[in-house]
């Protein structure tokens, strides 16, 4: 009998879990990497357009985002659907382009003072009436690097 | 003199940490970088004494609220405003100081002279929707890319994108930067991108 029971010791040993921080470690450490935070939270429509003659933007710090578009769904109730400019986290008027461009660079660190682009985050539904006052305005302060931020595709499809 | 083994900490929970920061990560991060199309506003001073530009060196592109393109006073589809674009600037009907040694278009006399006096101005409605408007930024931006790609291949052999994209990347060294950027500024000069946006007309 004592001959049996010494043969059982041969089933499997449990799958050690010992590296399974490392592995998730590594994951984290990717994504850590190769991602950006978002820094605020999109109160409009924001369906870029598309086009494929595109340059990839500046380091992050280096540029400034202007949004605009049909206010989203559940702020349509308050702000009605004709499109907006969204700065920071709030809904702007387009005289307000202005300040918060010259607020906006006066936060950078001087050297990249001068090389700033504002970003224009469009909804492709929008009117270029609204777009035309936002580079009125940005020539005003003199920002004169724009960059017209849209998806890569061709721009044929734009027109669907 | 007896040893006392030192207890284990359990890292069992280790991997549960972790996941809650990959997590965290995950949620709070996009992946994407952004792109787009550059572009440089004119400064709203004038300048003091504007050039007189001849009209046949103004190339200029309407699109009106109903998102119609009219392209010299044609009306025209979006596919074919690339070509014409490049005809225009390859023109290269100039004469003597403004002749133009490797343009290659038909040398058309009502057409623009050289590259470098070659505008293409751009007007929109103000009801015009903004994705017909990039679109014919982006045929108008290719148009430049295309002659300036086949000037560096023919000059350099070597593709302007890519050559465009190794200069903007960080990653490049000092060195290879060095040999790139006298390059790109010939090309730059040989096709300078002169595309100007109007202030739209009210109707």
């Amino acid at each position: 009998m004592a001959k049996f029971t010494k043969k059982k010791s041969g089933e499997l040993p449990p799958v050690s879990t010992a590296s399974l921080p490392d592995i998730v470690f590594m994951l984290l450490f990717f994504f850590m990497t190769v991602t950006v935070m978002k820094d605020s939270d999109l109160m409009v429509a924001n369906d870029l357009p598309f086009a494929d003659e595109i340059q990839k933007l500046d380091k992050k710090d280096r540029v400034i985002y202007i949004y605009a578009g049909k206010p989203s769904q559940r702020y349509q109730e308050t702000f009605g659907t004709a499109s907006k400019i969204q700065l920071n986290d709030k809904f702007a008027d387009v005289k307000e382009v202005g300040n918060y461009i010259l607020a906006e660079r006066a936060k950078k660190r001087q050297e990249i003072q001068n090389v700033l682009t504002t970003a224009l985050k469009v909804d492709k539904e929008t009117n270029m009436g609204l777009i035309s006052d936002i580079k009125q305005e940005l020539r005003k302060v003199n920002a004169l690097k724009i960059n017209y931020t849209t998806k890569s595709g061709e721009a044929s499809k734009n027109l669907q | 003199m007896a040893k006392r083994a030192v207890p284990e900490v359990n890292a069992g929970s280790m991997a549960d940490i972790a996941f809650l920061l990959l997590i965290f990560f995950l949620v709070t991060t996009t992946i994407d970088t952004d792109a787009g199309l550059d572009r440089k506003l004119p400064p709203i001073v004038p300048p003091e004494n504007p050039p007189v530009i001849r009209q046949k060196n103004i190339f200029t592109v309407v699109v009106n609220k109903n998102n119609q393109l009219l392209v010299e006073d044609k009306l025209m589809n979006l596919k074919d405003v690339r070509q014409a674009a490049i005809d225009f600037l390859d023109n290269g009907a100039g004469t003597g100081e403004d002749a133009c040694s490797y343009c290659k278009g038909n040398r058309d006399p009502e057409s623009s002279d050289n590259p470098d006096k070659a505008i293409i101005s751009l007007q929109n409605d103000r009801e015009t929707k903004y994705s017909t408007y990039i679109a014919v930024q982006n045929e108008l931006v290719a148009a430049y890319n295309e002659l300036r790609s086949r000037y560096t291949k023919e000059k350099f052999n070597i593709d302007y994108r890519e050559l465009e994209a190794e200069a903007i990347n960080p990653k490049t060294s000092a060195s290879r930067l060095e040999e790139i950027t006298p390059v790109l500024e010939e090309i730059k000069a040989k096709y300078p991108q002169k595309l100007s946006e109007a202030e739209p007309k009210s109707n």
